[in-house]
């Protein structure tokens, strides 16, 4: 068993056990910081698509991660209200079913990064960064000025949407919802990798001029997984606005770009579990360090930067050396 | 509309390009001759921001402050440069948006550890406050033309050390070929150091001159950085030209278009909402603007094809 | 002893054990304050808290516990923070948050758990109106009376032309139609600014291209610093009107000369003339070496609000908590006070004018702008 290998594992098993553990304790909020880093896990790992396979550096993922968000939100508020979304030739009813959002989040989301993915790809490098962060900005600016949807105030969820035959409301079934999304993602993105698709992407994000040559489509595979990419990361956005029962633009904005973005790097990029295990450090990390000082966020930083310095490859880096499991 | 209020916001665009510039002069040239991005740089804005305000508040002297603003900037961003951005030239530049990212947190509360939470006074100077009445008859803020002058000055003065001092050689040369100059023996340590040290004490000073007519408070240097790498890359990484141009495109862009907007707007809705739409159409202009040259000319307007 | 003697004493003894008991077993109230301690906002959440901490100081009570946590100015970290205080803490009262679009996160899924609210400084509209509740009590003012005030006092000096502005975003929305609500006069251009915009020139060249005869603006934090500088600077002189929240004195230290006689409305101001505001005042000053704003008035005030109902009724009788913290019997730094029907306040409204005392920029109060004065959304209350 590689040592990447016995961390995963203890990964995957460990966070749920301590789920079920704050269960046994009566720690719901323990629940809910579990099923935090479940969600935002699940956006890393979104983000990991297009970034550790693909090699694109996004610093608009956001723009999908609250895209998602606002999808929940404004199906929910108009079921809350009950209004529906348009009435007149086609009547749109607002909804707090859970599989109708997610489904509603992917697509909205998978259509922006179409949308974006298309435009951008057109560049590389840096530029490719920034035009990414310039879209991420736009979709910011439009959701703190539309007034309908409550602007920079947000918009409050009162109740959680219902899923089949389960209470949401409850901390661990909710939990149990996010991790379930989770590790199908994960396997998801471990059969992507394998698969011929993956593996064309790889060769194309390692020299994009040598894969052209013997005959990869490039900005088709890198369109793709960018669209993939994106719908992961709404759906993970839909959740996060589930689980806080508010949706506001600061889930557009680019300093959380910059946090999923900093997960995937800290767990260690293309890493399998990377994105988890950056996660699950930095809510640790968070969770830890505010109570120490009002000034956390200058310890934090300088953690990061230990990190970065030292650990190169992040945490999974770190432990697992230069070894790579095959996924 | 006045063809007098249509030229005083040219000048209103003109002076927040040229602020705009100074931030990302450094920010292109450490990006074209280290390859380095650097999310901090809006930072040293505000450590000189900072360091100007302290200074004239214990000296009562503007200069004063704007030297000091030089210096902690410059001093700030050597120190970046040496203790940790030095290890990452070679790393991938996701390594390098985390580290400066965390940099950003450290600096930030650092800064308000140090300065407490709420904003620091700054004032425009006796000798620069008030107006001055220009040709055609429009009464502008002699300050900001100030501004103006300050940042035409540094253009010219940039223009001059890349173009025709030694040091503009290496770092030219630094640009096209890093090994290269390392091999004909060119210290590239101190060359890169004393790069961001500029760069960074270019920052410094937009942001003391800036902290006159604005909040000096923390956090002010993240909006003003985003605008920079946006002009930046509208122009092209590692063109001081460019950066100058797309300075100046996007600080037009952003004030012409907070006034034009809105009012065409106006021309199919009410009020209100025409002005909230306008100024919703206004912030995302500038971005609009990038993408719009992305595609067209996918390195920026004088950027080289890498 | 005979039987009606004895019932007496059985009774008697009966009460006072259960007394004794219930004193014996009363656990501390918890108070979780959850309030911007870091970033660019701080300023105002330090204040909430120290006005708060040091009524809880000063009234040497025991009985309360309070969990002070940062909510950073994100709403998704106060959602957090508050489901770990009534979760976790088991908190009885949740207070603290500063900004709007922090309080409409936390606040109706706080009040559908069970817990009481006291809002030290935020009073969104939507919680005034239809989303009142029973268990949400705000100390502080609705957002628009600020505003309407000020539109008050500009027609009652006889201004009749104003140009208005503000940020583009719901608070700033509110205080051009709150200022709207009471100006008779006409609004020559109603300009909304980019949030967190720093340089005001485009919009002062359109004040000075309109033909207003005032200037009424919302900007609050580093933007209002911001434009007062630039504004004095450009040569203008028209007379300026605005809320507190350009004015206070956390940022009127930074803003200096240029505020000075800029009119301003509170409903708070350290000259205010009651004792209970006269021993605030210095007894802030020599606790924390600067001199109060009008948040931690408002901290202060909470804190009072609750320990007098502290003093009324136990926090696990619920009915009679909520009773006594609306009868608001406790003396106020603004002096008498009384909650409307919808447990917000209805108080006077001042005007202040930015004055020098020595080395300090401050206000002084100039006089009464609206008097006894509710808010519109009381009537949208089903309370």
């Amino acid at each position: 068993m590689t040592r990447e290998r016995a961390l995963n594992a203890l990964l995957l098993l460990g966070v749920p056990l301590f789920a079920l553990w704050a269960v046994v304790v009566e720690q719901p909020f323990m629940i809910t910081l579990a099923t935090k880093v479940a969600i935002l896990a699940l956006a890393g790992t979104g983000l990991n698509l297009a970034l550790g396979h693909g090699g694109l550096v996004s610093l608009g993922h956001a723009a999908f991660f609250g895209i998602g968000g606002y999808a929940m939100g404004i199906l929910a508020s108009h079921a809350q209200s009950y209004t529906p979304l348009l009435d007149g030739a086609l009547t749109i009813p607002g909804t707090t079913f859970m599989p109708i959002i997610w489904l509603v989040a992917m697509l909205a989301s998978g259509l922006a990064a179409l949308a974006i993915g298309a435009l951008s790809l057109r560049t590389s490098g840096v530029y490719f960064i920034m035009i990414t962060l310039a879209f991420g900005q736009m979709f910011y600016y439009f959701a703190i000025s539309w007034p309908a949807y409550g602007g920079e105030d947000g918009l409050s969820i009162y109740v959680r949407n219902r899923f089949p035959g389960m209470n949401t409301l409850d901390p661990i079934q909710f939990f149990a919802i996010a991790w379930t999304w989770l590790v199908v993602v994960l396997l998801f993105s471990a059969s992507l990798a394998r698969s011929p698709f993956g593996l064309a992407l790889n060769a194309a994000r390692q020299s994009p001029l040598r894969a052209r040559t013997v005959g990869i489509r490039v900005y088709r595979l890198q369109l793709t997984v960018f669209v993939l990419s994106g719908m992961i990361t709404g759906l993970a956005g839909a959740l996060y606005a589930d689980l806080n029962r508010f949706v506001s633009p600061s889930m557009l904005s680019w300093q959380t770009s910059g946090e999923i973005m900093v997960f995937v790097i800290l767990g260690g990029v293309a890493r399998w579990c990377g994105p988890l295990a950056g996660a699950l450090l930095f809510i640790l990390l968070e969770q830890v360090l505010g109570p120490i000082s009002e000034f956390w966020h200058v310890f934090l930083g300088i953690i990061l930067l230990l990190i970065v310095l030292f650990a190169p490859g992040g945490v999974l880096g770190l432990v697992a050396g230069r070894e790579r499991v095959r996924v | 509309m006045s063809n007098a209020l249509i030229a005083e916001q040219v000048l209103n665009g003109l002076q927040s390009g040229v602020v705009l510039f100074l931030m990302a002069a450094g920010l292109t040239l450490v990006f074209g001759v280290m390859g380095l991005i650097n999310l901090a740089h809006g930072s040293l804005f505000m450590v000189g921001a900072f360091a100007a305000a302290a200074t004239a508040a214990a000296t009562g002297s503007f200069l004063l402050g704007l030297v000091a603003a030089l210096a902690a900037a410059a001093a700030a961003g050597a120190l970046m440069e040496v203790v940790i951005l030095r290890r990452l030239y070679q790393r991938d530049h996701l390594d390098q948006v985390l580290a400066t990212f965390a940099l950003i947190l450290v600096f930030s509360e650092g800064v308000r550890w140090t300065f407490g939470s709420f904003p620091l006074f700054l004032d425009v100077p006796e000798a620069l406050s008030g107006t001055l009445v220009l040709p055609g008859g429009i009464a502008y803020s002699r300050y900001r033309l100030t501004l103006i002058a300050i940042g035409l000055l540094v253009a010219l003065g940039l223009y001059l050390l890349v173009a025709h001092t030694r040091l503009g050689v290496r770092v030219r040369a630094g640009e096209d070929d890093r090994e290269m100059i390392a091999a004909l023996g060119v210290n590239i340590d101190r060359l890169y150091t004393a790069v961001f040290a500029i760069g960074a004490a270019l920052a410094g000073l937009a942001g003391a001159l800036v902290g006159a007519i604005q909040s000096v408070q923390v956090g002010m240097g993240e909006p003003v950085l985003i605008l920079a790498f946006v002009v930046i890359v509208i122009g092209g990484i590692g063109s001081i030209r460019g950066a100058f141009i797309g300075a100046l495109l996007v600080g037009l862009t952003d004030t012409l278009g907070r006034l034009f907007l809105p009012e065409l707007f106006a021309l199919f809705m009410d009020g209100p909402a025409a002005a909230s739409a306008g100024s919703a159409l206004a912030s995302m202009s500038i971005y609009l603007l990038m993408v719009a040259v992305l595609v067209v000319r996918p390195s920026g307007l004088f950027g080289s094809r890498t | 002893m005979n039987p009606r003697t004895a019932t007496w004493a059985a009774a008697l003894a009966m009460a006072v054990t259960a007394s004794a008991v219930s004193s014996a077993t009363a656990e501390p109230l918890k108070v979780g304050m959850i309030t911007t301690l870091s970033g660019g906002g701080a300023g105002l959440g330090i204040d909430v808290r120290d006005g708060f901490l040091l009524a809880i100081e000063q009234s040497g009570n025991t009985d309360i516990e309070v969990v002070i946590e940062d909510d950073q100015r994100k709403p998704e970290i106060a959602v957090q923070l508050a489901d770990k205080m009534i979760q976790s803490e088991k908190v009885d009262v949740l207070t603290g948050i500063i900004f709007s679009n922090l309080a409409m996160a936390v606040v109706p899924s706080a009040t559908a758990q069970g817990t009481f609210y006291l809002s030290p400084n935020a009073g969104p509209s939507a919680l005034a109106g239809r989303g009142c509740h029973a268990d949400y009590f705000n100390v502080a003012w609705q957002n628009d009376a600020l505003h309407e005030a000020a539109g008050a006092h500009a027609s009652a000096e006889g201004f009749a032309n104003s140009f208005i502005l503000a940020p583009n975003y719901p608070a700033g929305k509110d205080a051009l139609t709150g200022y709207q609500r009471l100006f008779e006069g006409q609004i020559t251009d109603e300009v909304y600014t980019q949030l967190g915009q720093t340089d005001y020139a485009a919009e002062l060249a359109r004040i000075r291209a309109s033909d207003a005869d005032s200037v009424f603006f919302f900007l609050p934090g580093g933007m209002g610093i911001s434009f007062l500088k630039q504004y004095a600077d450009s040569g203008i002189e028209l007379p300026l009107i605005g809320p507190a929240f350009s004015f206070d004195q956390g940022i009127l230290q930074a803003v200096g000369k240029a505020a000075l006689g800029v009119r301003n409305t509170s409903q708070w101001n350290k000259d205010l003339d009651n004792p209970t505001n006269a021993a605030f005042v210095s007894s802030f000053e020599a606790a924390y070496g600067r001199l109060p704003s009008l948040y931690a008035s408002q901290g202060f005030d909470t804190a009072n609000l609750l320990l007098s109902a502290m003093a009324a009724a136990d926090v696990s009788d619920r009915d009679a908590f909520r009773s006594a913290l609306k009868a608001a019997d406790f003396s106020s730094t603004r002096g008498d006070f009384a909650f409307g029907s919808n447990q917000h306040p209805v108080q006077d409204i001042y005007v202040r004018e930015v004055v020098q005392e020595g080395e300090v920029f401050t206000n002084t109060t100039l006089g009464v702008a609206l008097s006894e004065h509710g808010d519109v959304y009381a009537a949208d209350c089903s309370l």
